[in-house]
């Protein structure tokens, strides 16, 4: 499905990104692990077009999208829900979820089926209430849940999430780690950054261990629970 | 007192309309155009023109003017200010300065800088009586059409999917394309939108204040600070300052004219100090 080549990207002088490869597979959910500064949420930038100093190859269904700008990235199937939220304050709850295009219309139409607002709303009751009001007067939970529902109505096929969980309440934590687990039910794939080892193993299939800007391990559900406390103590959490 | 303050509210019609596509064009682009004055005297100039050469009355021109340079816009934006845009923000600076400068000098090369006459329409000759006083029909006409316009621009902001675009593209340019949206596709027509607002405003002014080639860099200097004002490109901030400078310069013109030229930017001082984002503006914008 997402396939990384050679991906290297500057900030200036600094590089962010040295020669990272790395593959997802469809249905599958990967994360990035890594301590502040490793490269994760450039990746991330990267594989959505939205930094300008990079090089390498990103193929995304097949498909070389590396000169693509991000909106016809967004509109070929990739979800982006960056590490703020992205909720819009000059837009309202429904807003934010109605202004990402549905991807499909223009004849698309293999891949999971897009969320209709019905759907996130009965999923997220508390959007619902709160849908007239401007999107930054949610909470950070919710507000996680609306970034989270406003890529899953476009249909994306793989959603791009930067760190979901980060200053948020365990009970909020378990719930989007249920929602994550539907999507890959639902045919969605999930490339995810997160810093909670414990909870990366328990939604996700694979991961991906950077530093200074590198891929430096690739390790299972398996290697990740035996190596928590060390791994923990690397991330210095 | 009462009739100092409609002759505020109808300067600030003015500041208003100009603000409003000062803002909308900060907000879509990034651009502080500072051509925007010389598009306004443009506007003035064009329905002089029109008038004095081809006898075209002042309500065709009121549609005309606008049209024609805010596609002017269009051509500016698509051939020099996209270009631009990806370079340090100076170089789109330079650009429309440099072009206000070019501007105002043509028009200066060719009609002199004395002002030009340009007659009220004849259906708004005459004056209104408001109840408290009496005023000119043409004045009220102007406030008129302006708050008009203004709201017109908020619904349209507030309501559609192109208002929903822009507010978006506005707060987060980059973040709106990653989400699917071709904001560049907004870009040319929201910048040939300004214009024609700016041009508008233009035409409403040239029977009521003197029409030449530097009435437009004379007035635009007060607008940037209106803008600043009300929060850099915050759409409802620009015209609700607008309308405020507005009334604050008439009174302040009224009670202390020693003062009047440098009111407005005590006002924008003081309200940098209270609120640096502006009035209505969120700090994380700038």
């Amino acid at each position: 499905m997402l396939r990384v080549d050679g991906l290297s990207a500057w900030y200036g002088e600094a590089q962010a990104l040295r020669d990272v490869s790395l593959h997802v597979e469809e249905g599958e959910i990967v994360t990035l692990v890594g301590r502040n500064g490793a490269g994760k949420t450039t990746l991330l930038r990267c594989l959505m077009g939205l930094h300008p100093g990079a090089s390498g190859t990103v193929r995304f269904l097949g498909e070389d999208v590396s000169a693509l700008g991000p909106h016809k990235r967004a509109r070929r199937g990739l979800g982006y829900v960056p590490d703020d939220r992205g909720v819009f304050a000059t837009l309202s709850v429904e807003e934010n979820l109605l202004l990402p295009p549905v991807r499909g219309v223009r004849g698309r139409g293999d891949g999971p089926e897009p969320w209709s607002l019905d759907r996130v709303y009965e999923t997220f009751p508390r959007l619902r209430e709160r849908r007239r009001f401007p999107g930054t007067k949610l909470s950070g939970g919710e507000q996680q849940m609306l970034a989270l529902a406003r890529v899953l109505r476009t249909g994306a096929r793989l959603l791009l999430c930067d760190e979901p969980t980060e200053g948020l309440s365990p009970l909020v934590v378990q719930q989007i780690g249920g929602i994550l687990r539907e999507v890959k039910a639902a045919g969605v794939t999930v490339l995810l950054i997160e810093q909670n080892v414990h909870f990366a193993a328990t939604v996700a299939d694979r991961h991906h261990l950077l530093a200074e800007g590198r891929v430096v391990e690739s390790l299972d559900n398996d290697e990740v629970l035996a190596r928590e406390h060390e791994l923990l103590q690397y991330l210095g959490i | 007192m009462l009739q100092q303050a409609f002759n505020g509210l109808v300067g600030g019609a003015f500041y208003a309309l100009l603000a409003l596509g000062l803002a909308v064009i900060f907000g879509m682009l990034g651009v502080v155009n500072f051509a925007h004055g010389a598009f306004y005297m443009l506007g003035a100039f064009g329905s002089y023109v029109l008038l004095d050469s081809y006898g075209v009355n002042f309500w065709l021109a009121l549609i005309a003017v606008p049209l024609a340079l805010g596609a002017v816009g269009v051509a500016l934006e698509r051939l020099f200010i996209r270009r631009l845009a990806p370079l340090d923000p100076l170089y789109n600076f330079l650009f429309t300065f440099g072009l206000a400068l070019i501007l105002q000098d043509l028009v200066k090369r060719e009609y002199g800088v004395q002002s030009q006459p340009y007659p009220r329409p004849s259906a708004l000759g005459g004056s209104v009586d408001l109840g408290l006083f009496t005023y000119p029909a043409y004045q009220v006409f102007v406030l008129a059409v302006s708050v008009v316009v203004c709201g017109g621009v908020w619904l349209v902001l507030a309501r559609t999917r192109v208002g929903m675009i822009v507010r978006a593209a506005t707060e987060r340019p980059e973040l709106t394309r990653a989400l699917g949206v071709d904001v560049a596709r907004w870009v040319t027509p929201v910048f040939g939108f300004g214009v024609a607002l700016a041009a508008f405003a233009g035409v409403l002014a040239a029977p009521m204040r003197a029409v030449n080639p530097l009435m437009g860099s004379d007035l635009i200097i007060t607008v940037f600070a209106v803008v600043v004002i009300g929060g850099l490109g915050s759409v409802f901030g620009s015209v609700a300052a607008g309308f405020a400078v507005g009334l604050v310069s008439a009174l302040g013109n009224y009670y202390v004219p020693s003062l009047s030229q440098t009111l407005v930017f005590i006002l924008m001082a003081a309200v940098l100090l209270w609120r640096p984002a502006g009035l209505f503006g969120r700090e994380e914008a700038l």
